[in-house]
């Protein structure tokens, strides 16, 4: 009988072992999916859930709401997560003012922030946190990374356009952080801007070697459309947000040859993006953007941090997360001293493939790049 | 600074300026006869440019996608027009404005279930690719050009429509005394529906018109809805004709004051600190007009009512 009290006893502690702690880590995701910019927030959640479901981790819990791209709901989604679903990890915000108002917070509470896009300056500098990584860029790379192009390609004068607002001269100052040469204008437009004759008319008198531009979203498809039914033939350029492949389709063949500078693109040759692209194309039927690979890495980071340490233990889970020992889409990845990352950047060109308008990659723009705000960092 | 320069902007501002005024002379008609403020007159805007979107897709044609987007906006406005707005005819500005800012949600968040959250594309047909080269040397998109002249002849059009027709003899007087001409014998809410879906209609045609030059996506109504709301203060609520001269100088000017702001500027401050400053006077500068209009005649430029 007791020999029977004791296997008994033994089974149940075995089979107690056996059933998975539910969730040993949970995942509070804040992203947008409804309204204008919801394309993004989509494609950073996509990325993310595919690379989870490819790891088929069941120890991993993620709870996904829709910020709205309202910083006050955001906030609240944040404190909700914290306190009444006691996550342990939060990643997801797409825009630079809804991670201002969320990241301080949530990493003053000890949370872990994984950024998988928004990355102001601000928290790269004297605000960063340890707790505060950057899986995607510093909100400067892409621009830092043109003005770099177009110093190493012998572009002599450029026209700079942005709209009048905190990211817009955040990029218009990194673009001529790089560059050395002659600035012809600085055009300031209107965020949420429609229409932009007068800033082609000013173009075309200008008379410059290039154009550089910042007009994420719509307002990048429409100066596009514009630019290109204008007759102006100065070469224009751009970061990514303004042609990657959630834009392309909208622009069409008016952005063919623009040239955008990025940190990965669906040819960029690196261990793992062939498989990564097709897998992503098969489950959701479309190409994958820039965001949905910063969300793919974002969610294989956590599961490497994962495996070696466990989240409580919050100097382990930060060793290991500041190894970034993942395979990144983007080839090589490791973060600077203020869990920004070190990264290569490239060129691309707006290409057709068969009906298709996507982008390839033209060449490297930047090596090992980081960013400028390190040095304020005192981690 | 080139005259040519300074003509081409000066039609841009007037393209603009016709653009608008498709937009808000529906606005200030709906205001006019039945006294309702349509905050859902920009989700009509996106409606058409969605519907000539998909039409011009599946298509090819870009006539087609005007007259699909004529037909689903003045759709869509006779539908909520008979089953939502006509119940709000009664009620205070503001339960009109809280029904119809729901509306916007819901038009919002339906053209994103129905079409996804990224832009469509929608372009300009191939024939009007390009530019020409108008006399005086200037070089002018053949496209812009084509707005400008499509607005003008609305305009016109609507003119014809109200002062030489039977439906614009009620139409005008429904704006003077509702209740007298619903006792003279016309079926009031027949007509109501009719403005509205003429409203809506030219506010479909402007979103189809813009979306192939702009970016057709959900929320792109939002943004001209405050302008058009610009237009018909400065014009006077309810005058077709303050809508159309509130328009052109909306128009002239945002165009202008974003070319000449910055160099005016320049004048006096360093480069970089006035581009920066002339932009964000430029940006204000339709609200500045605004207020000197109203300081000047407090009820809009043709309006009658207070």
């Amino acid at each position: 009988m007791k020999k029977l009290l004791h296997t008994a006893a033994a089974c149940a502690l075995a089979a107690m072992l056996a059933v998975p702690a539910a969730a040993d880590v949970k995942v509070g995701m804040i992203t947008t999916l409804s309204g204008g910019g919801a394309g993004l927030g989509i494609d950073v959640r996509d990325g993310f859930m595919l690379a989870m479901e490819q790891a088929g981790r069941d120890d991993i819990e993620v709870i996904i709401e829709d910020d709205q791209r309202k910083p006050d709901i955001a906030v609240q989604l944040a404190d909700k997560m914290i306190q009444s679903e006691k996550v342990d990890v939060l990643t997801g915000i797409i825009w630079s003012n809804l991670a201002m108002a969320v990241v301080p917070a949530a990493t003053a509470q000890g949370k872990f922030y994984l950024s998988p896009n928004a990355a102001p300056s601000p928290l790269a500098g004297a605000g960063c946190h340890e707790n505060y990584y950057v899986v995607s860029w510093q909100n400067d790379a892409f621009a830092e990374a043109a003005g770099n192009w177009a110093q190493n390609n012998d572009i002599g004068s450029v026209i700079l356009m942005a709209p009048n607002y905190p990211a817009g001269k955040d990029n218009i100052a990194g673009f001529k952080r790089f560059f050395q040469g002659e600035v012809a204008a600085e055009v300031y437009t209107k965020l949420g801007q429609t229409d932009y004759a007068a800033e082609i008319a000013q173009i075309r008198a200008a008379d410059a070697d290039l154009v550089y531009y910042f007009l994420p979203g719509g307002m990048g498809i429409s100066f596009m459309k514009q630019y290109a039914s204008s007759g102006a033939d100065t070469q224009v350029m751009g970061p990514a947000f303004s042609f990657d492949q959630g834009i392309l389709g909208a622009i069409g063949e008016a952005a063919l040859g623009v040239k955008n500078s990025a940190h990965w693109s669906k040819d960029l040759d690196a261990p793992g993006n062939a498989e990564f692209v097709a897998s992503f194309k098969e489950k959701y039927d479309r190409l994958p953007s820039v965001y949905a690979a910063q969300g793919f890495d974002t969610a294989n980071l956590l599961i490497s941090a994962v495996d070696k340490a466990d989240v409580s233990d919050a100097d382990a889970f930060r060793a290991a997360l500041s190894e970034a020992d993942f395979q990144s889409v983007r080839g090589k990845f490791a973060f600077g001293n203020n869990n920004h990352p070190i990264q290569d950047l490239y060129m691309r060109e707006v290409v057709k493939e068969g009906d298709v308008v996507t982008n390839r990659v033209l060449g490297v723009a930047a090596t090992d790049h980081t960013d400028a705000y390190g040095g304020e960092c005192k981690l | 600074m080139s005259l040519i320069l300074i003509a081409e902007q000066i039609l841009n501002g007037l393209q603009f300026g016709v653009m608008l005024f498709l937009m808000a002379t529906g606005m200030t008609l709906i205001f006019g006869v039945m006294g309702l403020i349509n905050l859902a007159h920009g989700s009509l805007y996106m409606i058409g440019a969605f519907a000539a979107a998909a039409a011009a897709s599946a298509t090819g044609s870009f006539l087609v996608a005007l007259m699909a987007a004529l037909a689903a906006a003045a759709l869509a406005g006779a539908l909520i027009e008979m089953t939502i707005i006509r119940r709000l005819y009664q009620a205070a500005h503001l339960e009109q404005v809280l029904a119809t800012f729901a509306l916007i949600l819901i038009f919002s968040e339906g053209t994103r279930w129905v079409f996804g959250s990224f832009p469509l594309y929608l372009d300009i047909p191939s024939t009007l690719n390009g530019s020409t080269t108008l006399p005086g040397g200037i070089e002018y998109p053949k496209y812009r050009l084509a707005l400008i002249c499509i607005g003008i002849g609305v305009g016109l059009f609507l003119w014809w429509l109200i002062e030489r027709t039977r439906i614009g003899v009620q139409i005008r007087a429904g704006e003077n005394d509702r209740e007298m001409i619903a006792a003279l014998g016309i079926d009031i809410s027949k007509l109501y529906t009719v403005v509205f879906a003429l409203g809506a209609a030219l506010a479909g045609l402007a979103g189809a018109l813009v979306g192939a030059i702009q970016s057709v996506q959900v929320g792109m109504g939002e943004p001209v809805l405050i302008l058009a709301f610009v237009v018909i203060v400065i014009g006077g609520i309810g005058s077709i004709k303050g809508a159309f001269v509130g328009s052109v100088l909306v128009g002239l000017t945002d165009t202008l004051g974003r070319l000449f702001l910055p160099p005016f500027f320049g004048l006096f401050m360093e480069a970089g600190a006035a581009n920066q400053t002339g932009s964000a006077i430029a940006s204000m500068s339709v609200y500045v007009l605004m207020s000197i209009v109203l300081i000047w005649r407090p009820t809009g430029l043709f309006g009658v009512r207070a």
